[in-house]
């Protein structure tokens, strides 16, 4: 299992089409086991929330973001109110917003449409993008748009099989297996994120840890999004002057 | 509750989840709309990654420490075993993501097993 961080090592793919299954190889372990873990959660609460199954497996491939898609079920078995619905389910996945803001820039100046560009967005989630913003800067630029999507592929596959599974097998499996799963996606960002090398982002993950639960017991809603604001302003400002003042 | 296995869903159900689907998408569109014309050299492009790293590190720390749903049934002390452990690991095989997540899961699987069994407090 390839999970340590190439320091100097470039990846330099033959083509396009290798750069794909480098990212499907990539993301085939730990990412792929997260992802549909993720989702065999959210199918058994989708089943709970009474949805169906087709629409369970639209609202994973579709919104492919889980607060949005929790949001949804939670608030449908509720019989809140459409415009509640869709507001809570928006709010949710807001944090798309920022993550397309880093990662659609590494393809920037790949001859590629616009399009794509749009595409790869659509198929962003957060294990993607983790997987991809740890790789992008030492793949040559022509080949990180088909590693992406071949990252993007291996979990949208898991994550198909997960809301599946959990949706068959709501209920019957072991409640602590459970636990120990929803645990397990949390953690294995926290990880990822401790294995960042870059130190503005190092300092923007410390911040951030303390910042966000915080300011979780002020204000619920907005607490994600000022999290990310104040403490990577903060984070920002202190390697800049780091680096001014050495 | 009843659970019911509905493989197909109704027309009001769909038009919901067709919403919902134009609610996430249209921050995928504005993030995207925005960084084709932010440079991947400069300094905005730095500040966004610091804002993205900051809020994810926020939300994944809420998730451990302020809970919802099911984990929010598990006592504070069996989620923090679980992360030394992995932080443990993680430190020990020199950030080992993998192996310190499994870790965690395992080390969350056997506290919550005990506590069931009533091992534990």
């Amino acid at each position: 299992m390839k999970e340590t961080i190439p320091d100097i090592a470039t990846r330099n793919f033959s083509g396009s089409n290798q750069a794909f299954w480098g990212g499907v190889r990539e993301a085939a372990g730990m990412p792929a086991i997260l992802v549909t873990s993720a989702m065999t959660g959210f199918g058994s609460l989708a089943r709970d929330s009474g949805l169906s199954l087709d629409v369970s497996v639209a609202l994973s491939i579709g919104l492919w973001g889980l607060p949005g898609q929790v949001a949804m079920a939670e608030l449908w078995a509720m019989g809140a109110p459409v415009l509640a619905i869709l507001v809570a389910s928006s709010m949710g996945n807001m944090r798309f917003l920022p993550m397309a803001l880093v990662t659609i820039p590494w393809f920037q100046g790949d001859g590629r449409a616009r399009w794509t560009r749009y595409l790869a967005a659509q198929i962003m989630s957060i294990n993607i993008w983790t997987v991809f913003m740890r790789h992008a800067p030492i793949i040559e630029l022509n080949q990180r748009y088909p590693y992406f999507m071949g990252i993007g592929a291996i979990c949208l596959v898991g994550g198909t099989i997960g809301t599946v599974l959990g949706y068959t097998l709501a209920g019957t499996m072991p409640s602590a297996v459970t636990i120990a799963l929803i645990l397990m996606n949390p953690a294995y960002f926290l990880f990822v994120f401790s294995s960042v090398r870059q130190r503005n982002c190092i300092i923007a993950v410390i911040l951030g840890s303390f910042t966000g639960p915080l300011l979780h017991k002020l204000t619920t809603d907005w607490a994600i999004p000022l999290t990310g604001l104040i403490a990577g302003t903060a984070a920002f400002l202190l390697d800049h002057a780091k680096k001014k003042w050495p | 509750m009843t659970i019911s296995l509905d493989l197909w869903g109704s027309a009001s159900l769909w038009g919901i989840t067709g919403l919902c689907f134009f609610g996430t998408l249209i921050w995928r569109i504005l993030g995207t709309a925005i960084a084709v014309h932010i440079d991947p050299e400069g300094a905005v492009f730095q500040w966004l990654n610091c804002v993205a790293y900051a809020m994810l590190a926020g939300l994944v720390a809420r998730i451990l420490l302020l809970p919802i749903g099911i984990l929010a049934d598990t006592p504070t002390f069996d989620r923090a075993m679980a992360m030394v452990a992995g932080f443990s690991i993680f430190f020990i095989l020199r950030r080992h993501v993998f192996a310190a997540t499994m870790t965690t899961f395992a080390v969350m699987l056997v506290m919550t097993i005990l506590r069931d069994m009533k091992y534990l407090g």
